[in-house]
């Protein structure tokens, strides 16, 4: 390729397309870790979760044959972890950052266990056929809105309506507004006969729910194999999304289009003979991460973050 | 009319005191009763029993003539029993509207119905005369205006009986008005109020019917109308007291007006943590062997000025001059300890002191790598001991080891310990801020005490308390702190008017 690919129109497109099929798993991720944000828990075992739902999602697939009860025992692992999750921090008080690295590191080696378990040691890696791209007929011929929007994969789509739906949720439902309380002053809402530790629960599960789903994203929707290596950190990108996107749904969202972007560029810059080492080009969302992290910091995070609730 | 809440034989123990000794009360509908008694006299363990947080020992609770057992905050709330507390219970990033239908949020389907709650408090707010601007976030509210808030969210959630601890602690003379007139407007249509307190003057403005509690016990119940103000007096304490306890003994100091001034504070601003100036063009002027007072609603600058002044906050804009010393821009608490500069903060447990550590060690948080303590950067732990033991005998902390924790001191003990660390390097500028707070009388007395020997010796103290009897009872000078300017300055004497004061403290010039 040569540098003038990139000025030419459908250089961008392809990007832009790139980009909303990058940030999918990013934002799914990004809304599980806002539900448990807001209620006050900081969940840091978001990478672990999506790599053990994300490989028992590809075992259920590859099994049943079926991509879509794969996706489905993704969501239910997730959701189980954040369960356990719960259990720990909600009902046991253990402090979150510990309990968030401990679920890392367990997850990371509890992976490649069940892996060897479940498919032994094979010299041919199991495969599946990820999910295809939705082509939505008519939609998928607007010039430019096209081929970006509608020739995505349906979980990108339902990514887009999650997104929608979180905002909705926390603005405009009395749990959301239940959900900021507990996660702003805990005794306040205590004091009203608000459940906090029943709150904290639901969006711990729903949390992990949603972290799930994007670990199967990996396996199913991208690679068509299983990697341990596949979420790559993309959990703690998730993670400053959040913060980058100050709790909001919608702003998490331009953050991981921002991160897919960065994400599409540097695959295909790349194949561009640049002269900048590849390397480099490979750690630019990771560096991104790093920047939004220093610039975005924790201004306006839940004021009951990672403090466990005890009644006086 | 029989009572609509009855404490039967309530009794309460913790290890080693008695906290609620036998108490029986009642309260009728349209009542307001006032619980009159020290720090420490059961008043607040009373409360908690009723809130749900405590259960008592013996005895049991009516309500309406029925036995109720309550085991949760939401119990006593379903019972129609509503708190206020001392610190709100308000979801400071929220509205107005969402703190007070949270958890009985009106709904349309799944949605929250927000024009239907709407119109329905600004009902409630207007048949209570309970003026309240709905769409406003809790924190940019005035403590007054939180408090209305507050009430707003029981009367919505069908409360009955009100129970309001020490409601005027940071209200100005105004807004204790108002607060009163809104109690009143409440038990003619029934409610009843249960209104806490250590103040006899406001007690005996406001209530019907006053039970007076000493060490765990009802130590007289009586009508409003025929209570006097010794008599009551005497039940709280159980001695005779002088009414002020803690009166300036001293005259007024020598402080001639044409001496240079010990510290001076030039057109000072100080950004708050919201952003924003939470001091504004501050100028102030400290002599040695003066204390100036510092009356003000909490959160008009308090907290950003004396943290400027004890370099924990960077100034935006002007200069502080400590002794001919000007001290640069950036936070360093260090170099202004080091101009001498000694601050004893509000919160005894989290600023003031680390809990954890022991005594001897808190006693040497300033000074554990100076000479004697330290040389050669090794602490010799005989020096700390002598030290700490002299601190501790010199200004009565009563402790069993200087090697136990900080954090089993009672908080008057606590405070004497901090007072001691701080005073001990002779600073030339002491901040108090709120020094006396939750402390009982005796400990009052000694803190307020020493503060002013310090003050005699010669240094300037800056006094910051939000409440006004307090400021007027110990200040030399008293200056009133609205939105983080100076808005009223006078000599203190008997003319000072409190309600010139009062009506300063809301923003309102006289």
């Amino acid at each position: 390729m040569e540098w003038t690919t990139i000025l030419t129109g459908a250089f961008l497109i392809q990007v832009l397309a790139a980009s909303l099929h990058l940030a999918t798993p990013l934002v799914l991720a990004a809304l599980g870790e806002i539900f448990a944000e807001r209620a006050g828990v900081l969940n840091l075992g978001i990478e672990g979760i999506m790599l053990l739902s994300g490989l028992s999602a590809f075992a259920i697939a590859t099994n049943a044959q079926s991509v879509w009860l794969g996706i489905l025992a993704g969501i239910a692992t997730g959701a189980l972890l954040g369960l356990f999750f719960a259990f720990m921090t909600v009902t046991r008080r253990a402090d979150q950052i510990v309990t968030g690295l401990a679920f890392l590191i367990l997850s990371s080696g509890a992976a490649i266990y069940f892996y060897r378990i479940i498919f032994g040691s094979r010299s041919l890696l199991p495969q599946i056929e990820p999910l295809s791209q939705l082509e939505i007929p008519l939609l998928k011929d607007i010039p430019i809105l096209g081929p970006v929007l509608f020739n995505q994969t349906i979980l990108t789509h339902l990514m887009l309506v999650l997104v929608v739906v979180c905002v909705l949720v926390l603005w405009r439902t009395p749990f959301g507004l239940r959900i900021t309380a507990v996660g702003e002053y805990p005794a306040a809402a205590d004091a009203l006969g608000i459940n906090v530790i029943a709150v904290r629960y639901a969006c711990l599960v729903i949390g992990g729910a949603l972290m799930g789903l994007a670990g199967a994203y990996f396996p199913l929707a991208e690679l068509g194999f299983y990697s341990n290596s596949m979420i790559g950190g993309r959990g703690f990108i998730a993670l400053a999304l959040v913060v980058f996107g100050r709790w909001n749904p919608l702003l998490a969202l331009a953050g991981g289009l921002i991160f897919g972007a960065a994400d599409a560029l540097q695959i295909r810059l790349q194949l561009i003979q640049s002269g900048i080492p590849s390397q480099l080009m490979i750690a630019l969302p990771y560096i991104l991460t790093v920047l939004v992290i220093l610039v975005g910091r924790a201004r306006q995070s839940p004021s009951a973050l990672t403090i466990p609730y005890v009644r006086e | 009319m029989p009572p609509i809440l009855e404490l039967v034989h309530i009794t309460k123990r913790f290890p080693g005191v008695v906290a609620n000794n036998d108490i029986s009360l009642e309260l009728h509908p349209g009542e307001i009763l006032a619980l009159l008694g020290e720090n420490g006299a059961g008043k607040t363990t009373l409360m908690n029993i009723l809130y749900g947080l405590l259960r008592p020992d013996e005895g049991e609770i009516r309500i309406q003539g029925k036995v109720c057992k309550i085991e949760s905050p939401n119990d006593s709330l379903r019972l129609g029993i509503g708190m206020v507390h001392q610190h709100f219970m308000l979801v400071p990033t929220l509205s107005v509207l969402e703190n007070i239908v949270l958890g009985r949020e009106p709904r349309r389907g799944p949605f929250l119905a927000g024009a239907a709650a709407l119109e329905q408090i600004m009902r409630l707010a207007d048949e209570f005369e309970l003026p309240i601007s709905p769409h406003d976030k809790v924190w940019q509210l005035s403590v007054g205006e939180q408090q209305r808030v507050e009430i707003l969210k029981m009367v919505y959630r069908g409360a009955q009986i009100l129970v309001l601890d020490e409601p005027t602690t940071s209200l100005t003379p105004q807004e204790t008005n108002a607060l009163f007139n809104i109690l009143r407007a409440m038990t003619k249509r029934g409610h009843s109020v249960i209104f806490i307190s250590h103040k006899l003057d406001e007690v005996r403005a406001i209530s019907h019917r006053i039970a007076v509690l000493r060490q765990g016990r009802v130590a007289g119940t009586m009508l409003t109308a025929e209570a006097g103000e010794q008599e009551l007096a005497y039940l709280m304490v159980g001695r005779d007291v002088v009414k002020r306890v803690y009166a300036n003994t001293t005259i007024a100091p020598q402080s001639d007006a044409s001496a240079q001034p010990l510290i001076t504070v030039r057109n000072l601003s100080v950004l708050g943590r919201h952003g924003g100036k939470a001091i504004d063009g501050l100028n102030l002027q400290l002599a040695a062997g003066e204390i100036v007072g510092v009356a003000g609603v909490d959160g008009n600058g308090q907290t950003e000025l004396v943290e400027a002044l004890a370099g924990l906050r960077p100034t935006a804009n002007g200069e502080i001059i400590i002794d001919g010393h000007h001290c640069d821009s950036q936070a360093d608490p260090r170099r202004q300890m080091k101009l001498g500069v000694a601050y004893i903060p509000a919160e005894r447990k989290t600023r003031g002191a680390i809990p954890d550590l022991t005594i001897a060690a808190n006693a040497i948080l300033k000074n554990h790598n100076d000479r004697p303590i330290a040389a050669r950067g090794i602490m010799n732990q005989r020096r700390i001991r002598e030290y700490t033991q002299q601190l501790v005998a010199d200004y009565d902390v009563r402790c069993t080891s200087i090697q136990s924790p900080a954090g089993v001191l009672s908080g008057g003990n606590l405070q004497k310990l901090i007072l001691a660390r701080e005073v001990s390097a002779q600073p030339k500028l002491l901040i108090a801020e709120q020094p006396t707070r939750g402390l009982d009388i005796g400990a009052v007395e000694i803190v307020q005490q020493r503060i002013m020997q310090q003050r005699d010796r010669g240094t300037a103290v800056l006094y910051l308390s939000t409440d006004l009897d307090e400021i007027l009872a110990i200040s030399d000078r008293i200056i009133v702190l609205y939105r983080g300017k100076i808005v009223y300055e006078c000599p203190n004497s008997q003319q000072v008017s409190r309600e010139r004061i009062g009506l300063a403290m809301a923003g309102k010039a006289a």
